[in-house]
């Protein structure tokens, strides 16, 4: 049963057969999955989602595969926590954490893109895929390659966080490491793309890849009883997450499964590197691209993909943006962990951090309900706290040493 | 004086399937005005119809975006390599 209509220009609006294109021939914008909404609301009821497995698939008919899925069986449909001690040190009411850093099998969001970018490559009939990446895509290419049975192709810039690089390589893919910064890695990858018929998983597989982060929305939904909330802190690399996410809304909407979605969407970003935050509240109609500067790698894309999008969202939404400093940041990660327990990169440092920012602003209201997305594990980022978060106190194995330096309890 | 310009995937239909092409102009908008000459309807592709370069095309000169240097007065020498790419990968 199919439910893909074909793709279509998000710009122009031309149609193209759904094959593994990316960019519209006429004017270059973006390729989208355009699905068959009447048949999809005929079928998919919350009854029938909630009688599925608790992975990405469960929402099978939005997504854009049309056999069964190659991988992604465990990754998806992670836990939504209710942040309370987060909430009280913010000061509000209703707060939740949308908590990514625990998706499987690479603790980032990417496991949801790549599981559908794969499941759609062995469908296309390819043997290799690859990938531009800081970091997070490279993990979840290499190890869902594995999964899949596919010839792997990583390219990565060359300052990457060894935890990255590591948790690439374990998974055996051919990994090259690029001298140059992410938007190098990915303008090579662009040209390899045009000459060797590899599935790029963020190239031409790309409009198939990008439905994968709907879930992320999907989820959210879901797990609220079938609502979405007030206010939703996305982070922000190529700009794509907080649009589908949007979408995500819109479509569950458009199936009657849950009210007309009035949530305001914000967009975060680090200084170092926020030309969509910086489009957004210079009120600019073009988004500029710089040269990143930022501990927040896996936000650092300076010229990015989707940035006009993005912007679009938070406009439509009635959102705004923030960006924050590096040392923002590490505050940020920390005051997630000490509060909820959850250890996160420094992309959910720059989103806690904005999200704190925005509610000592007023303009996220104290007694509405907000949802923080965490799209990835701190245990490949430990450098950045490494010198941030205190020593332990060392003692002799005796209890006299013990208590000499820790104190008497 | 020789430019090598190379053309994305989406576009050697209109030269004739070649990916890099030779040109000789002295600047990015009279590149983009001698590919027209060459091979006419491509400045329609990547410019707009006020004659700006499409919001999701970005072109680099010695792999530096243009948008770094002077734009499309960027001025050109021999030797210097220009791509046109498209503005669509990325993702992490």
């Amino acid at each position: 049963m199919s439910y893909i209509k074909g793709l279509k220009c998000r710009e122009c609006g031309r149609e193209y057969p759904k094959d593994p294109l990316f960019v519209c021939e006429y004017c270059f914008g973006s390729l989208e999955v355009n699905y068959d909404y009447d048949k999809i609301k005929e079928r998919l009821t919350k009854e029938k989602i909630g009688s599925r497995p608790k992975n990405l698939w469960r929402y099978k008919e939005l997504l854009p595969i049309e056999g069964e899925p190659a991988t992604g069986l465990n990754s998806g449909f992670t836990p939504l926590v209710k942040a309370n001690n987060l909430a009280e040190a913010l000061g509000v009411q209703e707060l939740y954490v949308k908590d990514d850093s625990v998706c499987h099998p690479t603790l980032s969001f990417k496991d949801r893109v790549v599981a559908v970018a794969l499941s759609k490559a062995k469908e296309f009939g390819f043997k290799t895929v690859a990938c531009a990446s800081t970091g997070n895509l490279a993990n979840s290419v290499a190890a869902q390659a594995a999964i899949a049975r596919f010839e792997s192709y990583v390219f990565i810039p060359a300052d990457l966080e060894l935890g990255k690089v590591l948790g690439t390589l374990i998974y055996a893919p051919n990994l090259v490491m690029v001298d140059g910064n992410y938007d190098d890695v990915n303008r090579l990858c662009a040209e390899i793309a045009s000459k060797y018929n590899w599935a790029f998983v963020n190239i031409n597989i790309r409009p198939y890849y990008a439905e994968g982060s709907k879930t992320h929305g999907f989820e959210i939904a879901e797990q609220l009883g079938w609502k979405t909330p007030d206010h939703i802190i996305v982070p922000c690399a190529g700009g794509s997450l907080i649009t589908k996410i949007w979408k995500g809304f819109k479509e569950f909407h458009k199936l009657g499964l849950i009210a007309s979605p009035e949530t305001k969407i914000y967009a975060a970003q680090a200084e170092g590197c926020s030309p969509i935050v910086n489009a957004i509240k210079e009120k600019s109609d073009t988004i500029k691209p710089v040269k990143p500067k930022t501990i927040a790698k896996s936000l650092a894309i300076g010229n990015p993909a989707d940035g006009y999008y993005a912007m679009e969202t938070v406009r439509e939404t009635g959102g705004w943006a923030e960006s924050t400093t590096d040392d923002e940041i590490i505050e940020g990660i920390k005051l997630l962990a000490k509060t909820e327990g959850i250890f996160t990169e420094t992309a959910g440092g720059v989103t806690v951090s904005v999200t704190k920012k925005l509610i000592e602003q007023g303009i996220i209201p104290k007694d509405e309900s907000i949802v923080i997305s965490i799209t990835g594990n701190g245990l490949k980022t430990q450098e950045v706290i490494q010198h941030q978060i205190g020593t332990p106190i060392k003692i002799k194995p005796t209890l006299r040493s013990f208590e000499d330096e820790v104190g008497e309890i | 004086m020789t430019i090598k310009v190379r053309i994305p995937q989406p576009l050697q239909k209109l030269t004739d399937g070649k990916g890099l092409i030779e040109a000789s102009a002295s600047d990015v908008k009279s590149l983009i005005d001698e590919l027209e000459g060459k091979f006419p309807g491509i400045k329609d592709r990547i410019c707009d119809q006020t004659g700006k370069i499409r919001r999701f095309i970005n072109i680099y000169v010695n792999e530096e975006d243009i948008r770094f240097l002077q734009g499309e007065t960027t001025s050109l020498k021999d030797g210097y390599e220009v791509s046109i790419v498209p503005a669509i990968a990325g993702g992490k």
